[in-house]
């Protein structure tokens, strides 16, 4: 069975937020909620480098460990997913990630937060497969179809990888070999305790 | 012709340039290239915990590419902040059980007399039960919070569980005003009778007269114990309060790290918090007869205000009235 990762190669990237712009309309994401995000260290200096951001579906989920209502799973491909049903929008889980990833929508006054949302690389909710409950809750189920992450499909440089953990790792790999350098893969010594080698 | 001549001329002198230009800078490619690799370990070292960069979206929040600090902040939550907070109660509540055996109930010595004195009168029973009826609501949703997916989870299901927390957490939310406004008329009410004397030294000498029958150290409207508890109440909700806005308003004031430091005082305080006031309800209840008419009705016996406030009992509303001499 793959284990599903993201992995963003940082001297290919060049900012064009074109994985945040596919991730927006493909899962139709509201205003305000960014389930993937291009950070720049050093900006306009030495060092320069940007870097696509969003759940690393990590190998020993802080979220999950953190949820007051448990309301997180793990795929068979090692996804991370959430119930939005069981969600009680505490924020616990956003304090835990160390990459950002959960997003609540405001609602109601002051701080309250709506259900949390995340990148679900692109494989839905529990509810069945590409239904329109699990759309409207969590958008495109491209994994059931057969497909990957749209972000890193749209990727113009291939900068950004999505699969199998071994497969894009040994690319990477590959590529740090023909190139002479390479400044790792980002946020993988974070995310995942085996496997963050590469 | 010409022109001809000119464009091969233009396209030679071009290629010659970067020919000339190529070889070298190739070279420094590689280098810089090699220093940069060299630069991001550097960069990684010196900004370990906290990677911020810049973000097109109008979120500051976004900008930071990962906080390793997440995974700290779970494992003090989960670990010892949820196994010495859960221990710590079950500790107390063993503890009051083991002295309640020993002890037994605290009992008014002299007898009731049938007379009784005025302790509290309605508006400081109003403040003390808005406090305590909004501190139990806001307690059980906080311990629920807390311990509920371990205890209540597995018996409900996931289902009933959310709805229950959603109740918990929307009454956590809105009661907290209710139990700050509590708290601060306790203070306004209660803070000319809680400063501390010189004979409350005495009655903490003698463990408040708790440990043997018969002794009744002098204390005044509030005993020294009393006196410790209501200081407590007032720093306690004063921590409560501020970390607890602080969660409400996400990022109003606090950054990352405050809001993850907010929580943790937010659980410590409050579980130290229920464990004390654990021990309050045990004695204005069970743990000592007669104590409880103070809050429910207001009217002390005569006997019980002699025994446990001997300072106050002659000055208390109706005492002369009911003919307190004999």
């Amino acid at each position: 069975m793959a284990r599903m990762k993201f992995l963003c190669d940082s001297e290919r990237c060049i900012e064009c937020n074109a994985c945040v712009t596919a991730c927006k309309n493909e899962h139709e994401i509201p205003w305000g909620i960014n389930r993937r995000r291009v950070v720049t260290l050093n900006d306009g200096a030495k060092g320069e480098r940007s870097i696509s951001m969003a759940c690393m579906h990590c190998e020993d989920a802080p979220c999950m460990a953190v949820c007051p209502v448990d309301c997180f799973y793990r795929t068979d491909d090692g996804v991370v997913l959430h119930s939005k049903d069981l969600c009680i929008g505490c924020g616990y889980c956003f304090y835990a990630c160390p990459f950002g990833a959960p997003q609540y929508p405001q609602v109601g006054n002051f701080g309250s937060r709506g259900k949390m949302d995340k990148c679900t690389f692109c494989s839905g909710g529990p509810e069945d497969d590409n239904s329109k409950a699990e759309y409207e809750k969590y958008g495109a189920n491209r994994l059931a179809e057969g497909k990957l992450p749209l972000c890193a499909e749209m990727c113009s440089t291939r900068a950004l990888l999505a699969g199998d953990g071994e497969v894009i790792a040994q690319i990477y790999k590959d590529r740090v070999e023909r190139r002479g350098y390479g400044s790792g893969a980002w946020g993988w010594s974070t995310a995942y305790k085996t496997g963050s080698s590469a | 012709m010409l022109q001809t001549v000119k464009r091969i001329g233009g396209a030679l002198l071009l290629g010659a340039l970067l020919a000339v230009a190529n070889l070298p800078p190739a070279q420094a490619q590689a280098q810089s290239q090699a220093q940069q690799s060299a630069n991001d370990a550097a960069l990684m070292e010196q900004l370990k915990g906290k990677l911020t960069g810049r973000v097109s979206i109008p979120d500051e929040k976004s900008a930071t590419l990962v906080q390793p600090q997440g995974r700290e902040w779970r494992e003090v939550l989960e670990g010892p902040v949820k196994s010495a907070g859960g221990w710590l109660l079950v500790a107390v509540i063993v503890v009051l059980a083991a002295f309640f055996a020993w002890r037994g109930r605290v009992r008014v010595e002299g007898g009731f007399s049938g007379r009784t004195v005025e302790r509290f009168n309605a508006l400081d029973r109003f403040t003390h039960w808005l406090t305590a009826v909004s501190f139990v609501i806001l307690g059980l949703s906080g311990l629920n919070m807390t311990f509920g997916r371990r205890l209540i989870l597995p018996l409900i299901g996931p289902e009933s569980f959310h709805s229950l927390t959603t109740i918990g957490k929307w009454s956590h939310d809105y009661v907290s005003f209710a139990f700050v406004f509590g708290v601060f008329l306790m203070a306004v009410l209660w803070i000319r009778h809680n400063f501390f004397r010189a004979f409350d030294v005495e009655w903490l000498r003698e463990g408040g007269g708790l440990l043997k029958k018969g002794v009744h150290p002098p204390a005044g409207k509030f005993n020294a114990g009393q006196k410790i508890i209501f200081w407590l109440v007032i720093l306690g909700a004063l921590v409560q309060a501020v970390s607890g806005y602080m969660l409400m308003f996400p990022f109003y004031v606090a950054d990352m790290a405050g809001m993850q430091l907010s929580l943790l005082v937010h659980a410590v305080a409050g579980l130290l918090f229920v464990a004390l006031i654990l021990a309050h309800i045990y004695i204005g209840t069970l743990g000592m007869e007669g104590a409880f008419d103070a809050m429910g009705t207001g009217q002390v016996d005569v006997n019980w205000a002699k025994e446990h406030h001997s300072l106050w009992a002659p000055e208390a509303p109706g005492a002369r009235a009911t003919g307190d001499d004999d």
